[in-house]
């Protein structure tokens, strides 16, 4: 099998006076998991289309295993897609739209059934393959399509949000499932997803993208533990921003100096990046930041309890309270003494480098 | 608590409000009933009324009597051919349509819903005329002198007047262009709820343009195309203004036997069978498409 490295250079594509994507170059290594994650709207969906054929850029060139693909018909790339609402063919049942790639590319039928069989092990679906897919759950048809994108092992493999119209338990489970399988298989994976948990969750590197531009491409932990602007950082988990105040060689906020393990870029305007997980219960003033503030509401999630607080300037933050914290649960109208770590500690700028 | 309220309803109650929220379901169930009264009515009194007593005409004779004989007589040759000529002029034009109508259908489904829209106002357009202007409109361009063949006649391309009415051409014509809107839109329709992405995920699998039309596109408006096709051919078997007109004479179809029945003979009986016959002809018809499209849908997904 080829490798499918895959080499986006100065892609461009306008509609109208909207720039869907705005000069974007990317590197895709082989065998790769990479997520384009972005709002609606970012360029994120386009970008996977110009990959797939379908959408014609205005500029730019797409190099996959160092050939020019960029004016290739779609027919013609040779690549796996899942799409968004899978687009089973509604008038095959899931044997015959697992075989079409393999009908087209003109395999015997022997080989066909052979293929079509493992591709459905793959995805657990080989019990139901006289199945119309009108009859299938949603779950399902997400495999079937998955097994139709791999029957003819393509060297790259385009998910388009392929998990989206799926229910939350469903959905979860089904990225380890890709996760693993993309591991087994070990095909160039492009995937394009809204959802920050499912990039951080199944992905080797993420590209975060807004307005048509790339605005940080890294691994999912330096993603989440040190994104480069406030764009990148307010989209992963529950974030909250404090603005902080430039003070001497260093930043306050609410007054008092803040102490950072990581020296902050230049510019004047920064964030304090707060999430729920990264708030202390314990510190100590000569160590850690204090942040006080007073509990707005205490919501019961099962799990745990959220616990809302109103900071000086009114900006609010959340924590979770869970069974076994060793500090008693606070009640509204108290007021509550947290702390950061300086490694917890991030400041961002408003746009990244 | 339970046992007490339990004890207070009357004993026939069952369950709490069990007897009040069947009376609700029942009254909206017969309010829903009463607006589709004034229509069941009317379609009882303009088609089943006459319908039966068409049907009781049926099995009278001439003088009166209860008989078979209008049933007997439409096996006489000249009913049959008139059947069969009816059946195939019908196909010829229902394929005709399909012909011109299918790529209209594919072209309008294929531009963006305002354009399409406009262009669809062209096709209906012969709606807002009458047929019988239209038809009349066909025999001036037709005729022996008409517009077409002085036209071509002047063009030199022919030398003598085309038989292009009061025939089997004319007919044809004529009922292709009242009929083509009744393919067309259901087809189209049928075409616009087919989702892009399917071709896209046709191209994606390795299908050419060609292949996906082939393999995705037109199986899945195959059951578009089928209820357009046998709207066509079933108005077609019972239309009368339009072969009556252009076929001067010479195209005897089920219909025009009809009127000859009624308007000629003044044999009612005739007349009656004629049209019990072509109604059961129809409903077979139809039956019989809607079956066949279902397996043309599925076999071609298989192919």
């Amino acid at each position: 099998m080829t490798s499918g490295a895959v080499s986006i250079r100065n892609v461009s594509k306008a509609f109208g006076a909207f720039k869907a994507l705005d000069d974007v170059s990317l590197d895709i290594e082989p065998g790769e998991f990479l997520t384009l994650l972005g709002p609606s709207g970012s360029g994120k969906t386009t970008l996977l289309n110009v990959i797939a054929g379908f959408e014609r850029p205005d500029a730019g060139s797409l190099l996959v295993d160092g050939v020019e693909f960029i004016t290739r018909p779609p027919h013609k790339r040779d690549l796996g897609m899942v799409f968004q609402n899978y687009a089973l063919f509604p008038h095959m049942d899931v044997f015959n739209n697992v075989a079409y790639p393999l009908k087209l590319r003109r395999v015997s039928s022997s080989s066909i059934r052979e293929r079509v069989r493992q591709a459905l092990d793959v995805v657990q679906m080989a019990h139901l393959s006289a199945r119309r897919v009108t009859e299938l759950s949603g779950g399902q048809k997400q495999r079937v399509a998955l097994a139709r994108a791999i029957v003819f092992e393509p060297k790259l493999l385009l998910m388009d949000e392929p998990l989206s119209a799926l229910d939350k338990n469903l959905r979860e489970h089904m990225q380890i499932e890709l996760k693993r399988l993309h591991d087994r298989l070990g095909m160039t994976t492009v995937y394009v997803t809204h959802d920050q948990q499912e990039a951080l969750t199944m992905s080797d590197r993420v590209a975060v993208l807004r307005s048509g531009k790339i605005v940080q491409l890294d691994t999912p932990k330096t993603i989440y533990d040190r994104p480069n602007c406030r764009f990148v950082a307010s989209f992963m988990g529950e974030t909250r921003m404090l603005p902080v105040r430039k003070a001497g060689n260093g930043y306050e906020f609410a007054g008092r100096q803040l102490k950072l393990a990581q020296p902050p870029s230049a510019g004047a305007e920064q964030w304090l990046v707060v999430r729920p997980e990264r708030l202390g219960w314990h510190g100590h003033d000569e160590r850690d930041n204090r942040i006080e503030g007073l509990v707005v509401d205490v919501v019961y999630r099962g799990d745990s309890h959220s616990i809302a607080l109103k900071l000086p300037g009114d900006h609010e933050i959340s924590i979770r309270h869970t069974p076994v914290q060793d500090h008693p649960l606070p009640e509204p109208g108290q007021t509550l003494t947290l702390w950061l770590t300086p490694q917890a500690s991030v400041l961002v700028e408003e746009t990244g480098a | 608590m339970t046992t007490v309220a339990a004890d207070l309803l009357p004993p026939n109650a069952g369950v709490l409000n069990a007897g009040l929220l069947g009376g609700d379901e029942r009254r909206q169930r017969l309010a829903m009933f009463g607006l589709s009264v004034p229509a069941l009515v009317l379609v009882a009194l303009v088609l089943l009324v006459p319908f039966s007593w068409l049907a009781w005409l049926s099995f009278f004779d001439a003088s009166g009597a209860l008989s078979g004989e209008n049933y007997a007589r439409l096996l006489r040759p000249a009913y049959v051919n008139s059947f069969l000529s009816t059946l195939q002029v019908s196909a010829a034009v229902t394929a005709i349509c399909i012909l011109l109508g299918y790529p209209v259908a594919y072209l309008l489904s294929q531009l963006p819903q305002r354009v399409a829209q406009v262009l669809l106002v062209f096709i209906i357009l012969p709606f807002w005329t009458s047929v019988l202007v239209r038809t009349y409109a066909w025999l001036v361009l037709l005729q022996r002198e008409g517009v077409i063949n002085t036209w071509l006649k002047q063009l030199g391309l022919i030398s003598e007047s085309l038989p292009l009415v009061n025939n089997l051409t004319g007919t044809i014509i004529g009922m292709v262009h009242v009929m083509l809107p009744f393919l067309i839109l259901p087809l189209y329709s049928s075409m616009r709820a087919i989702d892009p992405v399917y071709l896209r995920a046709a191209a994606n699998c390795g299908a050419s343009p060609a292949q996906s039309f082939r393999q995705v596109f037109l199986p899945l408006s195959a059951p578009g195309l089928g209820a357009g096709a046998a709207l066509t051919f079933v108005l077609c078997l019972g239309f009368y203004l339009t072969p009556a007109l252009l076929g001067g004479g010479r195209v005897a179809m089920w219909s025009t036997q009809i009127a000859d029945a009624v308007s000629k003979f003044a044999n009612w009986g005739a007349a009656s069978a004629l049209s019990v016959a072509l109604l059961v002809v129809t409903g077979i018809i139809l039956w019989a498409m809607k079956w066949a499209v279902r397996r043309l849908g599925s076999s071609l997904g298989e192919g």
